[in-house]
């Protein structure tokens, strides 16, 4: 089980549990707002994007090369953005926390 | 080659050129193919605009059959970004429970009703249906207005097998008008009454505007919506271990419907003015000149897509650009999915088979390139699980 919390636009911070599925299908399914993941985690819509904090990035690792295509479309990326449909939720990403990027 | 199958014409121009020429209306258009510069043409707005004489920006181009503009599918940002902030609640109904509970019910209804017929021509008796019934569910207006737009055929602006149709699209214009009418007349909770009852910008939306909202939500889910829906049905027909397998995996559903929008492309490009000389694919492209983003070419590239002319039907990465790209990604989108998710729901739990009996295939010409898009007709024999 990892205890995730997301920090939306508006500053809301929402502390989810979970222990399967990917960060954007916790956060749709608990109406994160800014996370819509329209194309269900394909790597098509980019409309699940968060920022990962500095100290967090080895443990979620950098996104690869179909995400950055993506992500490179996005205003508001930048070398701490992830798509979070390509993030699975593990035991590793307890205590973490993500800022909605839009 | 399959029955289901749709070839990719594009290949051979997008390796060697990256673009393709075609004649419209006296307003040519050069089509981008590969799939990184569509995305890039699609969301550098500056250069390739939207914001120009209604019907200009689409191909065929429709200015000769409307004045009004489409809203908010015709403006650049930001004022494009201000309507769609506007009108995107609305356009994202689709997830909600209830919604999704009155779409699957239209769905299985029309799908028992085509078990007991047995065979079917899909467009006229299933696609077309569907697609009208279910658009009673966005604009939230009674079902029985669903019968009046199954009776204008596939595509609103077009007569069938015709070039545009200036007198069809008058009469959706009337039709709009006088729903608008009604709707200032005797408000209610339907979509045009959440229009006219909008606050854009410390306003009201005018006439006008409303009318642009609509028009582009008719016209932006017919035949796109119904070629869908119909090729979803010859593929499934010819591969029914596809059925069989939603019905043991369900959870890949979601990533079918995203692998049927990418193959099928149900609308083939959408055109661009070109602001200022500028180059595309290392290819000179004039101001006032028109482009156009080839979805369906984009969604081929094999630079992108591992075996791009077949459908993997839980393709993990799958960076299509169906629903189009960046700002003026697909509006009517959230009800689309909705539509094809359920539909491939119900058809794994209620139909066991299907054949292809006959068919006629709806090839589009753009210049050099035919592209298969969907049917004409196609009539196919269904058999209960």
């Amino acid at each position: 089980m990892a205890k995730i919390t997301f920090i939306t636009q508006e500053n809301e911070r929402i502390i989810l549990d979970a222990d399967s599925g990917s960060v954007m299908e916790l956060a749709v399914a608990n109406n994160v707002d800014g996370i819509d993941g329209d194309c269900g985690g394909v790597c098509s819509c980019g409309t699940c994007h968060v920022h990962v904090y500095p100290e967090d990035m080895p443990k979620i690792g950098r996104a690869g090369k179909f995400e950055k295509d993506t992500l490179e479309f996005d205003d508001n990326a930048n070398e701490y953005s992830r798509l979070s449909c390509q993030i699975p939720i593990s035991e590793a990403l307890d205590g973490i926390e993500f800022k909605v990027a839009n | 080659m399959k029955k289901s199958e749709l070839t990719d014409p594009f290949g051979d121009s997008r390796l060697k050129k990256g673009y393709g020429q075609i004649h419209d209306q006296n307003d040519p258009v050069m089509m981008i193919l590969r799939h990184n510069d569509v995305r890039k043409s699609a969301h550098d707005y500056k250069h390739f605009s939207s914001e120009t004489i209604p019907g200009r920006i689409v191909v065929p181009s429709e200015v000769n059959i409307r004045t009004t503009r489409q809203i908010p599918f015709e403006l650049d940002p930001p004022l494009h970004g201000a309507y769609r902030t506007l009108i995107e609640p609305w356009f994202k109904r689709p997830l909600e429970p209830e919604y999704q509970n009155k779409l699957i019910a239209q769905i299985a209804t029309n799908i028992e009703a085509i078990l007991q017929e047995g065979t079917v021509e899909v467009i006229a008796d299933f696609a077309l249906p569907l697609q009208s019934r279910a658009l009673t569910l966005l604009l939230n207006t009674p079902h029985t207005e669903a019968e009046k737009w199954i009776s204008w055929g596939t595509h609103v602006f077009r007569s069938e097998g015709e070039a545009l149709d200036g007198n069809k699209a008058t009469m959706l214009y009337d039709y709009i008008d006088t729903e608008i009418d009604r709707a200032i007349e005797h408000p209610s909770d339907d979509m045009y009454s959440f229009l006219l009852d909008a606050n854009f910008e410390g306003r009201k939306l005018n006439r006008e505007e409303v009318k642009g909202v609509m028009v582009l939500t008719f016209a932006g889910g017919r035949d796109t919506v119904i070629n869908a829906v119909t090729n979803t049905i010859a593929y499934l027909a010819e591969h029914p271990e596809t059925l069989e397998r939603f019905r043991e995996e369900p959870e890949i559903i979601g990533k079918a419907v995203e692998e049927f929008i990418r193959y099928f492309s149900p609308l083939t490009q959408m055109g661009r003015i070109v602001t200022e000389d500028t180059k595309v694919c290392a290819h000179a492209a004039k101001a006032d000149s028109r482009i156009s983003l080839c979805w369906a070419s984009a969604n081929r590239d094999d630079q992108v897509f591992e075996n791009p002319n077949d459908i993997v039907i839980d393709r993990k990465m799958n960076p299509h650009v169906g629903f189009g790209f960046s700002h003026h990604n697909c509006l009517g989108a959230t009800h689309a999915r909705q539509i094809l998710k359920l539909l491939l729901k119900v058809l794994a739990d209620k139909v066991g088979s299907m054949e292809i009996l006959d068919y006629s295939e709806n090839i589009e010409e753009w210049g050099e390139f035919k592209r298969k898009v969907g049917y004409n007709h196609i009539k196919v024999k269904c058999n209960r699980r």
